[in-house]
């Protein structure tokens, strides 16, 4: 058990009571000053670029306040609260017990935290930088909300088992540039693998939900969704976006080819529509880099009859918005032709936008929010594989073929889902 | 008792076309904004799916996306000495229900109204002379002028993305376009449609005759489009499943596809829906208004404070909630006293059909959409000379059918037997070989004293209120109007090569079980005197300075033309009135 | 005060009887929420039509049934084209009609006083159209019973019925207890309306009224067809619930 720093309640106290006394004094000791507004305002924007918001406040409910379920693979663990409340929230943490909870997985009382809370992407950052966030977040608004995190079931409610997934899984250790890139291409790396943690979605995760490295960012299955490949491969990734319609996506939410939705949609409008420009061109400069499997599938032939079927719903059902050809709208209806996303080896996306219906995020940028209609009611899982099968195999595209008995354990699966 | 809320700057009652754009104004004025709206909300994924919107059965047969009678209808009668009987079941016209009102299912045909149609009265007096307008005609000038109007049209035209070529652009006469229309400012947003086999005949036919045919304004968007708002549309697909029913694809101009997406992501605005306005409320003096008490599906009573109401329901409703809160004097039409219910009108609409050789002719009208067509304007408003006719009025006319869906498109020629194995070759034989004008002849509807609107004596509503009472008959003047009309179009169809034309003329008596369009307009008539309006002319109340009452209700006669571009024009014109004048200071923006 | 009506979240579509196609009118009552912030949006939203199911009559008895079935054949008879308005399922269209909604007159104003008026201030009846149909069809038999020696309407011979309906139609035929020219009339649109409504309502079965008269359906994308002027439109029609093309054939 860490032993709390006794001054640094009291001086906190003091600090706010007379300010302009402390702030130098603070500030040369790079703790978090709540009179520095620079540390202040770059405090708020990390936060925005490490999406604090997405997982610790419930959209409605108060910010930072937690209380958020967050699903895993071994049950949900519920976010905590963040705010500066003393007794529910981290307001009685000093920095260094923050910036251990943030970069190191280790919460006040000694616990270790379970990776729902991406400390092994926040690493990354800087000392200074957390404790920037800290300063922010000491401005928020204090809530009273005592939430109960650990809900997993029996044996993952052992949080000492961690120790073991830490040493597989954790490296600690902030970004180190790369003197062989450019500048805007090692911001882009840091902030991928730092603060916006990308991987923690798009990275395939292994059987104990640590990262499969070999594998990075070229696409996970999480909460139901398939978040997809985001390397610079042609075929299953974004390598044919250009950096400007990247920036655009994360920015607007929507681009000439695709369009966010679901937990993408959250973290479009919570963070990635607020950072940036030079930030969002600097990610899309990275992850065009990223090599991605690189590997060629065949599409399925034309007069396959699954093909043939799923043409003519497609032609029938879906063509009033996606085109005949594909490719959509610009900005507003998603080109199929177009999308990876669509190409993906797993279709858990496609098959649940299909079956459901999906709206898409709205930005300032982009307000209008288009939604598809659900399906469910109207296709068996034979004709949902038949079409989505030949949406996969059009227009120049190929990925695996999608059978009736994958439809039908994604419905099930669906069926089940809370959200 | 009614529960009471805090109190809001703004109460709007209604929200479909004019409640959003007035909603989005004053939100943008810094104002906190309440939009009370009766039905549901609704949106193109979650309500106009394109995987079950395409049922004739369900939204044109059964009306699902209108106002249920049951939750209110009108009584209506001909003449003044008959008995008015409730509506039962819709039939002339369909009012809307729920977010969006008539802009969900419209058919998104946007026009202006003539420079002449502003100042009618003083127009016709001065070319025929006053003895050439029936006695019993209540025409008036309208307080504005097409002058005021025309950035106002360009406004909503914008908004809306609306498809059309040109016809007068600043005073320049253009080809291909209308050219009777006032003078435009600007080029259409977006470039006039594509036209199907049959528009495409008939406006051969049309010049061949010597008119010159122009597309249809549309609301059915010719190419993806995004507004001055930031709000996308798409490209109009010819469903065919336009009228009576919502837009699956976002190709339809309506208050979900240009304005809501917007609106509603403010702070300062926020919505209650399946909640009915009940009254306006006002203070002791009756000079002002306090705000409005609605009820919701729970039957609770709410009252809603605020300092300025804007009345944005559908026209009739209008007329109903002032006659309701007795706010302006009612109409008497044979004392010929009060304001409210005078001027009450509608549309005077027929239609040709044409049955042709389907060896030769092959439509197929399903490839069809609400606003997609070709039309002429030689004989509206005052576009030609009345003086050997006799009547005065007149109507756009055109090819645009807006779909063919079966129950109501299997048309059989004048003379088949109603049923049986003739009737049924019949239907086989013409189907695709059929022109079945949507838009036929869509003729103006001029104003009487003795058509009018009140409230029923005997027959009540869900809430005990009286049902209000429209009479409505077809005066002389348009019947000869419409025939005169009708003869004209069918000379077109004729032309195209129809082996029979199959004429449809409108007659008296009005009747309430054949559809004729939901332009339903009057009753709360905008003007410049407080004796024969019940607004000025920024639609501002003569009485309760902070109320203003949107909406065709405003319309003292009504035109040739469809109404919502000029409804929406009106709805931007009083919006910046409110925000440059009233806003600035509170009071009567006219002194009569 | 108080009314009577339906809140629309009590009724479930799905949880009605199988067999029914519901027309539920979501233009009624939901349930009022104050809405702001962002467009609102659920998974699986919307409201989609139930399939008719085949089976028992569900408002017909066993011989109105028949007789209703014998009339659609006379009105949309066989050919060797397209099948007739029995076999289309049109008396099962007007059987599932009248027992859902649309027989309760669900959404009409229904409140009294009920008076006679004119043609065009429309149907003033107490009745509605369950009534009209049992009311009608009793009349009919009555009258089919009285003029061909007790035989029911099914058992004429072709050219009787269509005799009989043909003196209904014209009113030399007058009904006991029913107005049998509005009654005729009536069956005749509710027949012609199921044979062209889409055939999730229990009639068109198969399409075949659609194909009849070469409508595509629920075709929603005719942009490559707007400017081919005076062709054959050459796909077959789409229903609500598909068509025959959109299910895989076996390898």
């Amino acid at each position: 058990m860490r032993s709390v720093g006794e001054g640094m309640p009291l001086l906190r106290a003091v600090a706010c009571a007379a300010a302009l006394l402390f702030t130098s004094a603070l500030a040369v000791a790079g703790e978090s000053d709540p009179q520095d507004f620079t540390q202040i305002k770059n405090g708020q924007y990390l936060a925005i670029l490490s999406d604090c918001g997405s997982c610790h406040t419930v959209p409605g409910q108060r910010r930072f306040a937690g209380g958020r379920p967050i699903e895993t693979p071994f049950g949900n663990i519920v976010a905590p609260n963040i705010t500066p409340d003393r007794e529910t929230g981290v307001g009685a943490w000093t920095d260094d017990e923050f910036d251990a909870a943030v970069r190191k997985g280790v919460r006040r009382d000694g616990a270790l935290l379970y990776p729902a809370m991406p400390y092994n992407a926040y690493a990354k950052m800087t000392r200074e930088e957390v404790v920037a966030i800290r300063a922010y977040l000491n401005t928020v608004e204090p809530v009273r909300h005592a939430v109960v995190a650990n809900t997993l079931p029996f044996p993952f409610d052992i949080r000492t088992a961690m120790r073991v997934w830490d040493a597989l899984y954790f490296t600690e250790g902030v970004y180190k540039p790369d003197p062989a890139k450019s500048a805007e291409w090692n911001r882009g790396a840091y902030l991928v693998s730092g603060p916006a943690h990308c991987g923690a979605c798009h990275t395939p995760k292994t059987l104990l939900g640590g990262d499969k490295t070999a594998q990075y960012l070229q696409g996970s299955k999480i909460q139901g969704w398939f978040a997809p490949d985001i390397t610079g491969d042609k075929a299953r990734g974004i390598g044919n976006w250009s950096i400007a319609e990247i920036a655009a996506y994360l920015k607007a939410g929507h681009n000439q080819v695709s369009a966010a939705t679901g937990p993408m949609g959250e973290a479009v409008s919570l963070s990635t529509s607020r950072m940036k420009d030079g930030d969002l061109n600097a990610i899309a400069v990275y992850l065009k880099s990223v090599p991605g499997r690189q590997d060629t599938a065949r599409p399925l032939p034309a007069n396959d009859p699954v093909m043939t079927a799923g043409a003519a719903i497609y032609r029938d059902a879906c063509s009033a918005c996606h085109m005949l050809d594909g490719r959509g709208i610009s900005e507003l209806f998603p080109s199929l032709a177009a999308s990876s996303n669509v190409r993906s080896d797993d279709p858990a996306t496609l098959i649940r936008v299909v079956l459901r219906g999906a709206r898409s995020v709205a930005t300032a940028a982009e307000p209008t929010s288009p939604g598809m209609p659900s399906y469910a009611w109207q296709l068996d899982d034979a004709k949902v594989a038949a079409v989505v099968t030949y949406i996969r195999n059009a227009w120049g595209s190929a990925a695996p073929a999608v059978s009736a008995q994958d439809v039908a354990r994604e419905r099930s699966q669906l069926a089940s889902r809370p959200d | 008792m009614a529960r009471r809320l805090p109190k809001k700057d703004v109460v709007i009652i209604g929200l479909g076309w004019t409640g959003s754009i007035m909603a989005n104004e004053l939100t943008d004025e810094g104002l906190d904004v309440i939009a009370i709206e009766r039905g549901p909300w609704r949106d193109a994924p979650t309500d106009f799916p394109t995987n079950y919107m395409q049922d004739e059965l369900r939204y044109r047969i059964r009306h699902e996306l209108f106002l249920r009678p049951d939750q209110l209808t009108f009584t209506f009668r001909n003449k003044i000495d008959q008995t008015a009987l409730p509506i039962r079941n819709w039939g002339a016209f369909m009012p809307p229900n729920g977010v969006g009102g008539g802009g969900v299912h419209w058919n998104a045909e946007t026009w202006r109204f003539l420079p002449s149609d502003f100042v009618v009265r003083t127009h016709l007096t001065e070319r025929y002379g006053a003895s050439f307008l029936p006695d019993d005609m209540t025409i008036q000038d309208w307080g504005v002028t097409y002058a005021d109007m025309e950035p106002y049209y360009d406004q909503f035209e914008y908004l809306c993305g609306t498809s059309g070529t040109a016809g007068n652009l600043n005073g320049q006469i253009q080809d291909g376009g209308n050219p009777f229309e006032g003078p435009r400012s600007r080029p259409y947003p977006t470039p006039g449609q594509a036209q199907p086999f049959g528009p495409t005949l008939f406006a051969k036919a049309a010049r061949e005759l010597g008119y010159k045919p122009f597309p249809q304004p549309s609301g059915n968007l010719s190419k993806p489009y995004v507004n001055p708002l930031g709000v996308r549309l798409g490209q109009c697909t010819y469903c065919g499943f336009c009228e009576w029913f919502g837009c699956g694809n976002y190709s339809k101009a309506s208050p979900q596809t240009t304005i809501l997406p917007v609106l509603i992501r403010k702070s300062n605005f926020s919505l209650r829906d399946n909640s009915e306005v009940i009254k306006i409320n006002t203070d002791a003096s009756g000079t002002r208004a306090t705000g409005v008490t609605f009820v919701d599906t729970s039957l609770q009573e709410w009252e809603q404070p605020a300092d300025l109401v804007i009345l944005a329901a559908y026209s009739m409703f209008n007329v109903q909630l002032l006659l309701h809160s007795k706010i302006s004097q009612p109409y008497d039409p044979v004392a010929g006293t009060g304001v409210v219910g005078r001027n009450f009108t509608h549309q005077t609409i027929s239609s040709v059909n044409g049955f042709f050789d389907n060896k030769k002719f092959n439509f197929n009208p399903f490839i069809a959409s609400g606003s997609i067509g070709m039309c002429i304007d030689e004989f509206n408003g005052d576009n030609f000379d009345h003086g050997p006719h006799g009547f005065v009025g007149g109507a756009y006319m055109g090819q645009v059918q807006t779909g063919a869906r079966p129950i109501e498109t299997t048309l059989v020629p004048p003379g088949t037997p109603k049923w049986g194995a003739v009737w049924k070759k019949a239907v086989r034989d013409n189907y695709l070989s059929t022109v079945k004008p949507g838009t036929g002849v869509h003729g103006s509807f001029y104003s009487y004293r003795d058509v009018y609107l009140d409230l029923d004596p005997t027959y009540t509503d869900r809430f005990s209120r009286p049902l209000m009472r429209m009479t409505i008959d077809f005066h002389d003047n348009e019947i000869k109007q419409n025939r005169f009309m009708t003869d004209k179009f069918a000379e077109i169809i004729k032309a195209m090569g129809a082996n029979v034309v199959d004429k449809q003329y409108r007659t008296a008596p009005y009747d309430i079980t054949t559809y004729q369009t939901s332009h339903l307009n009057g009753g709360v008539v905008m003007g410049a005197d407080p004796k024969t309006s019940v607004v000025n002319r920024y639609l501002q109340n003569w009485d309760v300075p902070n109320l203003f009452v949107l909406g065709a209700s405003a319309f003292p006669q009504n035109a040739g033309y469809n109404p919502t571009g000029t409804v929406g024009a009106l709805a931007f014109w009083a919006a910046e009135a409110i925000r440059s004048q009233y806003l600035k200071n509170p009071g009567p923006l006219v002194h009569a | 005060m108080n009314e009577k009506g339906l809140l629309r979240s009590e009724f479930r579509r799905r949880d009605l009887l199988a067999g029914t196609a519901v027309l539920l009118l979501s233009g009624g009552l939901g349930r009022a929420s104050t809405i702001s912030g962002q467009l609102p949006w659920q998974p699986n939203a919307g409201d989609p039509p139930v399939r008719v199911k085949a089976g028992p009559w569900l408002f017909f008895s066993g011989d109105e049934g028949r007789a209703i079935e014998a009339i659609s054949d006379r009105v949309i008879p066989p050919d060797p084209e397209t099948p007739g308005g029995k076999d289309s399922g049109c008396a099962v269209f007007i059987d599932r009609q009248l027992a859902g909604p649309f027989g309760e007159q669900d959404g009409l104003y229904v409140r009294p006083p009920f008076q006679t008026g004119m043609k065009n201030q429309g149907d003033q009846s107490e009745g509605g159209p369950r009534h009209n149909y049992r009311s009608g069809l009793a009349a009919l038999d009555k009258a089919c019973k009285a003029k061909y020696a007790g035989k029911e309407f099914a058992d004429l011979s072709d050219s009787d019925k269509d005799k009989l309906l043909g003196d209904l139609e014209s009113g030399e035929l007058k009904l006991d207890g029913a107005d049998g020219k509005a009654f005729f009339a009536e069956v005749i649109k509710d027949l012609q309306m199921g044979f062209f409504a889409d055939p999730i309502y229990g009639g068109n079965r198969d399409m075949v009224a659609w194909k009849m008269i070469g409508y595509p359906g629920t075709r929603y994308n005719y942009l490559d067809w707007v400017d081919r002027h005076n062709e054959r439109f050459p796909l077959p029609p789409v229903s609500m619930t598909g068509r025959a093309e959109w299910t895989p054939k076996a390898r």
